[in-house]
Formats: C-alpha cells, sequence, structure tokens
C-alpha cells in the first residue's frame, strides 16, 4: 500500500473518532435516562413534581423546562435592543471606525467572561441593585438571571448581525438615498429587510446560547422546583437543576438528571440546526 | 382634503433620523459598560489578595479564612492547587484534542465534497453547541463510572477535551481554505508525498490561523466550571494523579463563593481567571496580526 492510501485512510479514521463521540453521547444519554422514562413514561415531561425523598421519589421535568424557556425567551427580549443597536453602530453606523473597533473589542471580552464571574458579579453587583430598586426574593429570581443571561448573549448576536449588516451590498442603499431617504429610513426599509435572515439566524444561535448556560443562571435563579410564576419568582432551569442536584444523585434521581440532559441536549441541538439552516440558506 | 406641505414633513423625518441615532449610539454604550462594570469590580476588590504566595500556596481551610477575617488580616493561602489542576487538566484537553482536531480539519479540507464529510462537518458543529454541563454528564458517564471509578483529572480533561475539539477542526478547514490552491499543487507536482504536503507544507503555512484557534479554544475551556464539576470534583491539595479528583481555577472559585468565610478570595481568584483568559486572547490576536 503506497503512502497516499495509508495517509487517506489515516485522515478518514481520525475524523471518524468526532462521529464516535457523537453518537456515543446520544447512546449514553438514552440509556441512562431510559430508567427515569420507564419508571414515569412521558409523563416525566408533563409532571411538574420533584421528590427525591427515598421511598417515594417522584420526578417530573416541567419546572425545568419552563425556567429555561422562559429565561431564554426573557433574555433574548431583554437583548435585542442592546444587541441590534450595537450592531448597527458596528455594521452601519461606524462601519471600519476606531471607534467601531474599539466597541466591537469591548463586545468580544463580554463574550469572553467566565459563567461564574457572570454569576459572582450577578451575585454581589447586580442582586443588591436590584434589591434596593424594590426586588424581592432576595433579588434571586428568573428576572435576575435572564438579565445577566441577555448581558452574555449579546456578543453571540452582535457579531453575526453586524456581520451581515455590513455586507449589505452598497448600491441598494445608494438608490434609496438618491430618493430622498434619511439614514434611519434607509436602515428601517432597506438595510434590515436585506439583512432579515442574518440577523434571525444571529437571534435564534444567541437563543441556543442562552438554553445550555449554567453557572450564573445556577446562581442567580435561586434553585426552587416550581414553574417559575411571575418575573420575580424563583426557580430552576434543566441546567441549573441537573448543577445543583447532580451531588450524590444515583440510581433513579441520577436517571432523571440524565433525561433532563437529553432534553437539554435534544433542545438545543434543534435550535443551533435551525440557525444554521437560515445560515446556508442566505450563502 | 388637508395639504400636508413638504417642509414640515422632512423637518419630521429628520428628527426621527437623528432620534434614531441617540438611540443606537445610547444602547451601544448601555452594551459595553458591562464589561467595564465587571473588570473594574474584579480589580477593585481583587487586586489586595494578588501576591506570588496567592500563586503558590493551596488554598486556606475555613478555619484559617474564619481567624484571618476575626483579626482583620489577609486571609492566608492562596489558589495553587486550582492553577496546576487547570493546567494540567486544560494540558491533557489539548494534548487529546489538538491532534485529532487538527487532523479532522485536514480530512474536512481535503473532501470538500463528499457526503461523509459533509455529515462529519454537521456533526462537529452539533457538537459545538451542546451545554458544557452535558459533556460534563458525558464524561462522568463515560470516564467517572467506567474508567476511573470516581471523580478525576482524567474525566475533567476528557469533558474539556470534547468541548474543544469542534473549535479545532473548525478553524483547522477555515484556515487551510484560505492557503492557495497553487501551493498544494505544485508541491504534489514535485513529487512529494501526500502526507508531507499536508503535514509539511501546508500544516506550517497555516501555523498562525491553527494556532489562533487553538488559542481561543483552549480560552474558552480555562473558565469552564460546570462539566469539572461533574468529573473533577475539586480538591484541596495539588493533585499530580490523573485517576484522582483534582481542583483547577472555576472550581476554586466555587468553593470559595460557597463558603462565608473565604468569600473574599472569589475576587483575585476571578481577577486572575481573567487575567487569564485575556493573555490568552490578546496572544491569539498577535499570532492573527503577524499572519499578515
Amino acid at each position: 500500500m503506497n503512502s497516499d492510501k495509508i495517509t487517506k485512510i489515516v485522515l478518514f479514521s481520525v475524523s471518524f473518532i468526532i462521529l464516535i463521540v457523537a453518537g456515543g453521547m446520544v447512546f449514553s444519554l438514552v440509556g441512562g435516562a431510559i430508567p427515569a422514562f420507564k419508571t414515569f413514561g412521558l409523563g416525566f415531561i408533563t409532571s411538574t413534581h420533584w421528590d427525591p425523598t427515598h421511598g417515594q421519589e417522584e420526578y417530573g421535568a416541567l419546572p425545568f423546562i419552563a425556567g429555561t424557556l422562559i429565561t431564554s425567551f426573557l433574555a433574548l427580549l431583554i437583548s435585542f435592543p442592546l444587541s441590534f443597536a450595537t450592531s448597527l453602530f458596528l455594521g452601519e453606523y461606524y462601519r471600519n471606525t476606531r471607534v467601531a473597533k474599539i466597541l466591537g473589542t469591548m463586545v468580544d471580552l463580554l463574550a469572553g467572561i467566565p459563567s461564574i464571574v457572570y454569576g459572582l458579579w450577578g451575585f454581589y453587583v447586580l442582586r443588591p441593585f436590584l434589591i434596593s430598586i424594590g426586588f424581592e426574593n432576595q433579588g434571586f429570581g428568573v428576572l435576575t438571571s435572564s438579565l445577566v443571561l441577555a448581558i452574555m448573549i449579546i456578543p453571540y448576536a452582535t457579531s453575526l448581525s453586524s456581520e451581515i449588516i455590513s455586507m449589505v451590498p452598497n448600491d441598494l442603499k445608494e438608490a434609496a438615498y438618491s430618493l430622498g431617504s434619511t439614514r434611519y429610513e434607509v436602515i428601517l426599509h432597506v438595510t434590515v429587510p436585506a439583512a432579515r435572515s442574518g440577523i434571525f439566524a444571529g437571534y435564534i444561535l444567541a437563543f441556543g446560547r442562552a438554553l445550555g448556560e449554567t453557572m450564573a443562571v445556577t446562581m442567580l435563579i435561586g434553585n426552587r422546583n416550581i414553574i417559575p410564576n411571575s418575573l420575580f419568582s424563583t426557580g430552576n432551569t434543566m441546567a441549573s437543576v441537573i448543577a445543583n442536584q447532580f451531588g450524590e444523585a444515583s440510581g433513579l434521581k441520577l436517571s432523571a438528571l440524565i433525561s433532563i440532559g437529553l432534553l437539554l441536549f435534544v433542545i438545543t441541538g434543534i435550535v443551533n440546526w435551525i440557525g444554521k439552516l437560515i445560515i446556508k440558506k442566505m450563502s | 382634503m388637508k395639504a400636508i406641505s413638504a417642509k414640515d414633513n422632512i423637518s419630521l423625518r429628520t428628527k426621527k433620523d437623528r432620534i434614531f441615532l441617540g438611540l443606537v449610539v445610547l444602547f451601544s454604550v448601555i452594551t459595553a459598560s458591562p464589561i467595564v462594570l465587571i473588570i473594574f469590580k474584579l480589580i477593585e476588590k481583587g487586586y489586595k489578595q494578588l501576591s506570588f504566595s496567592f500563586l503558590f500556596e493551596n488554598t486556606p481551610d475555613t478555619m484559617e479564612a474564619m481567624t484571618a477575617i476575626a483579626s482583620n488580616k489577609l486571609i492566608p493561602g492562596g489558589i495553587a492547587n486550582g492553577i496546576l489542576g487547570t493546567l494540567l487538566m486544560v494540558g491533557m484537553a489539548a494534548i487529546i484534542a489538538i491532534p485529532v482536531g487538527i487532523i479532522t480539519g485536514v480530512y474536512l479540507y481535503e473532501n470538500q465534497r463528499k457526503w461523509m464529510a459533509n455529515i462529519t462537518r454537521n456533526v462537529s458543529d452539533i457538537l459545538q453547541g451542546v451545554p458544557s454541563i452535558v459533556l460534563g454528564l458525558i464524561s462522568y458517564l463515560w470516564v467517572v463510572k467506567h474508567v476511573t471509578h470516581g471523580y478525576s483529572a482524567l474525566a475533567g480533561s476528557a469533558s474539556l477535551a470534547i468541548m474543544m475539539l469542534p473549535m479545532i477542526v473548525r478553524s483547522t478547514e477555515e484556515t487551510l481554505k484560505m492557503i492557495p490552491q497553487t501551493l498544494k499543487e505544485a508541491g504534489l507536482a514535485l513529487g512529494i508525498p501526500y502526507w508531507r504536503v499536508l503535514f509539511g507544507i501546508l500544516i506550517p503555512t497555516g501555523f498562525s490561523g491553527l494556532m489562533t484557534g487553538i488559542l481561543l479554544a483552549v480560552s474558552r475551556v480555562i473558565g469552564e466550571t460546570a462539566p469539572l464539576m461533574l468529573t473533577a470534583l475539586g480538591s484541596s491539595v495539588i493533585n499530580t494523579n490523573i485517576a484522582k479528583p483534582t481542583s483547577a481555577i472555576p472550581l476554586v472559585i466555587w468553593e470559595f463563593y460557597n463558603d462565608p468565610n473565604m468569600v473574599d478570595l472569589i475576587w483575585s481568584s476571578s481577577l486572575l481567571l481573567m487575567i487569564m483568559v485575556l493573555s490568552i486572547n490578546l496572544i491569539s490576536k498577535q499570532v492573527a496580526a503577524n499572519r499578515k
């Protein structure tokens, strides 16, 4: 066998590793989740009971699914005006200026801050501030977590959106200007519609990021196994309940946590896949 | 019908235009503010504790911390166990992820159209989006349960390696795509063996791009806490046995956070962590700039 053939075989085989890892992940998650689903059936996803006491164990994932979706949606909502404005700043108004470079670097830095540092800042700086303006529950809860989550996902939404916005063809914009439009009108009627799918994809990916965020949410959401019933209520997300309750988990409880991990894996997988699909459609 | 004078309309539109610009700038400034606030907070509260001994001593226990606070002194000790644990686990993760990632990236680059390569690329992208805590779960099920029968550094680095892998694969493929085809063709035309063209010509040419990707992947995993909580658990001493629980800087921060006596240490540890992350980012930007 000549060396070319060997090289090709080596390349192929090593790349297989990543497929094995991914496949193995699905296999292990499903395998670990089976005990829980066998005991509780599909009701696991809709039940709100979470009782780890020995002898009457019952687990249900609904509070955490709700917590994850609510905090992530809220984070997306809160981050939208901020990241949209920033992407316009970087991609349209001040494109290619020094200010934009500085702001761009600062936004990139936001992405580099570890989650636990966000959690600490949220706990020791944001919370007292929120308490001072009237938050209950010691400042823990859905809104606090969503605020910090929003800050964390801004870079992801901004970077993709600002790229796409800066790539809108100049002649489209110039045509609008020549008809007498103001800059605002050009953005509203030309730039944004042209960049629509890219902007949307950016937010989908940011949403996907928010879904899986663990540490910052764990430290700020208050660790209660209920479906949040208000903005200020405490709760738990899928990621935070795994982090909080993994400790000595074994048997049925471990299986319940793994099932939640599986759900999280599937939900983030679908969201990210949709985002990639939109991006592919654009190029 | 009342005629709308063109002049009124223009001034309204101009006002809208100016207000919008104002809002955009305002919101952009608001967006930039958390980074400033956070870094300043870390520096303000953390610089006092940073010193050489902080880097070289192990974490104090809660009694030492309590006595130090009571007598208004700086809490003794440091985070050496965390620093070394991080170096150990990130190092191992890199040793696993870099070769596999680069070779997979080369494979994807060389087989742009094959359906197998497309599947691999998609799988890699999916893997990149998996939440880190799920990777921790996986590493727990694979390594902690079946390989080391207990929390261990190996499990921790396995979860970090899975995190780094897709990033390195993608950045390798993208870097290689930017190298002109003519270079590879010239090498092949000269009769240089295929493997030599790939790893003796293409890889060195794309070295700075590859390096950037690797450094960014490293900076990303250094700060990860969740997967390590489920795999490496943490330890109060420096540990070199990869089959035993190990500490790491984020784990140390988490321990401090949960102990009322040692809470003050979280700022200096976080500051150290941020310094490490920022330095790596700066170095990678420098490497990328040198490429030009």
